[in-house]
């Protein structure tokens, strides 16, 4: 077994709390993007997560991750259920040992299998029924979060051993909360009056703070899946930073020329689309690759947006726009722009003068994560709506998720509403 | 008896303010108030869809006096809160029957 190395320790539990900080982040980044009748209820279906995919995550979901492979590469076995047992995680042998200990491996990945899913929540803004959510978010979080994470993150999972790669999570994270709010959307429907009537955001400022957060926990989400404090984890750090900085110049140019105005949703949404794209390639990559991805994500993700016009879809907070969209831009550059020269874990990008064999394999990776998670989510959200129901009715809708799904209000002011006595 | 009441721009409400102390008025109620009139509403762009903001934001004041004084306050509202371009706002008065002073039961022109 190799040492436990006391630096990459430190940095992966620190890692793990930075990640931890995204939810709050994203859970604000989207908040501010609704209506104040809305806001609780989106700030739950986020905050919900870190309860209920924690729990599940040391039950089963870790497990079925990254337990001993079954299936050829599609499956962990139940070794490691409750955690009980796990003293090195299966597959980290040679080149990739751990040199730190399964429980900052388990906890840093925990907040990952919890994140995720809460991407979804933008796209389902307004309608969705709090316990339909926490149903999907349960059943989903282990049977499509878990695999997926296996195929790609575990040494044992197929689309690692084809060569397929994956820094941070472009596929197993954003393609896979992508397509699955796209699906969800698609048997969940519009909001009620989309998109005839406004629904401006209620609270920019919220969206901005949302923003400073998540970029700022990113640098765990990235920087930490180098699961070391060594020269790619800095490579990383510095491309996650510079790929947000050149997408949100990216998305703010393209918006100014075509709407007229640089907006501050504009940059916040720019420097998340960038975040998103430099994920699978952010230890991969050299800092003009970061650069020439961020600039692809700000501008692409920016135009994608007009898809959902187009299409009607009701993709409320544009999930589908930026994390698919974007997971999808990085996950297919990393096969141009894959730098030996910073990771010996990968062949150059054709672009760096390196074979197509990386780039097929991207195409694959990208391929079967939406072909798995599209219909496993679909079929999910179906049964879900068949039995329990997914939206709430269409009085509530109008009335808003905070007081019918939670009881509260988020913002009250004066003193008129504080007369009312208790029933 | 008169009920004055303006919808002004709300950054002209301290002018309204200060022009009617200055002229002895002792009491107005201010309402924050959105409407429509010949001023067209903002248009804002979230994410690249446009939105028209229909109903633009102004104060509401409103001023109780004897029916004498009732021109000149009009003339001072219109003077402090009139800036010469499109949605400076109206002025309406209308007749008042009563007032009482609840602290006093004064009533009438006793109660303004």
């Amino acid at each position: 077994m190799p040492e436990i190395d006391s630096g990459n320790t430190a940095w992966v539990l620190v890692s793990a709390a930075l990640v931890l900080f995204m939810v709050p982040g994203l859970a604000f980044f989207y908040a501010g993007m609704v209506r104040s009748k809305n806001v609780l209820g989106m700030l739950m279906q986020n905050f919900f997560s870190l309860g209920l995919v924690s729990v599940l995550w040391v039950l089963f979901g870790f497990t079925l991750a990254f337990g001993n492979d079954i299936g050829g590469g599609l499956l962990g076995a139940f070794d490691f259920v409750g955690l009980s047992g796990l003293e090195t995680v299966p597959g980290f042998t040679d080149d990739l040992a751990l040199t730190i200990p399964p429980t900052a491996f388990v906890a840093f990945q925990m907040m990952f299998a919890v994140i995720t899913p809460a991407l979804i929540t933008g796209a389902i803004a307004d309608r969705m029924k709090f316990a339909a959510w926490v149903v999907f978010l349960a059943v989903w979080s282990i049977v499509v979060y878990a695999p997926v994470a296996h195929w790609v993150f575990s040494p044992g999972g197929w689309l690692f051993q084809r060569g397929a790669l994956d820094f941070a999570g472009g596929t197993v994270v954003h393609i896979n909360a992508g397509i699955a709010a796209l699906m969800l959307i698609l048997v969940l429907g519009r909001r009620r009056g989309w998109p005839a009537e406004a629904m401006p955001p209620h609270s920019l400022p919220l969206t901005l703070l949302g923003t400073g957060i998540l970029w700022f926990g990113w640098f765990g989400f990235n920087a930490g899946s180098a699961l070391g404090a060594n020269g790619i984890a800095g490579q990383a750090l510095l491309n996650t930073h510079i790929a947000a900085a050149m997408a949100m110049c990216a998305w703010l140019v393209v918006e100014r020329i075509k709407d007229g105005k640089a907006t501050t949703l504009g940059g916040a949404s720019g420097a998340v689309a960038g975040l998103v794209a430099i994920t699978p390639c952010a230890g991969f990559v050299n800092t003009l690759g970061a650069l020439a991805i961020g600039a692809v994500a700000g501008a692409v993700c920016f135009l994608a947006i007009q898809l959902k016009y187009r299409l009607r879809y009701d993709d409320s907070l544009d999930v589908v726009a930026v994390h698919l969209v974007g997971g999808i831009i990085g996950s297919i550059l990393l096969g141009l722009f894959a730098d030996n020269s910073i990771n010996g874990a990968t062949g150059d990008g054709i672009l760096l003068g390196g074979s197509a064999d990386l780039l097929v394999n991207q195409f694959i990776a990208v391929g079967a994560t939406l072909a798995f998670s599209g219909i496993v989510s679909f079929i999910l959200a179906k049964v879900i709506d068949m039995t329990m129901g997914l939206r709430v009715s269409d009085d509530d809708e109008a009335q808003g998720l905070d007081t019918t799904q939670h009881a509260e209000t988020a913002y009250s002011f004066g003193d008129i509403r504080s007369l009312g006595r208790v029933a | 008896m008169k009920l004055i009441t303006a919808i002004v721009k709300p950054f002209k409400l301290d002018d309204v303010r200060e022009a009617l102390k200055g002229m002895g008025v002792e009491g107005m109620t201010i309402t924050e108030v959105q409407g429509f009139g010949r001023q067209r509403g903002v248009p804002e762009v979230y994410r690249g869809a446009e939105y028209t903001v229909n109903f633009v934001p102004k104060a509401r004041v409103e001023v109780l006096a004897a029916a004498g004084d009732a021109d000149r306050i009009v003339d001072a509202i219109v003077e402090a809160a009139r800036t010469g371009k499109i949605g400076d706002g109206k002025i309406w008065v209308t007749d008042v029957e009563g007032v009482v002073r609840i602290r006093t039961g004064e009533k009438g022109a006793d109660a303004l």
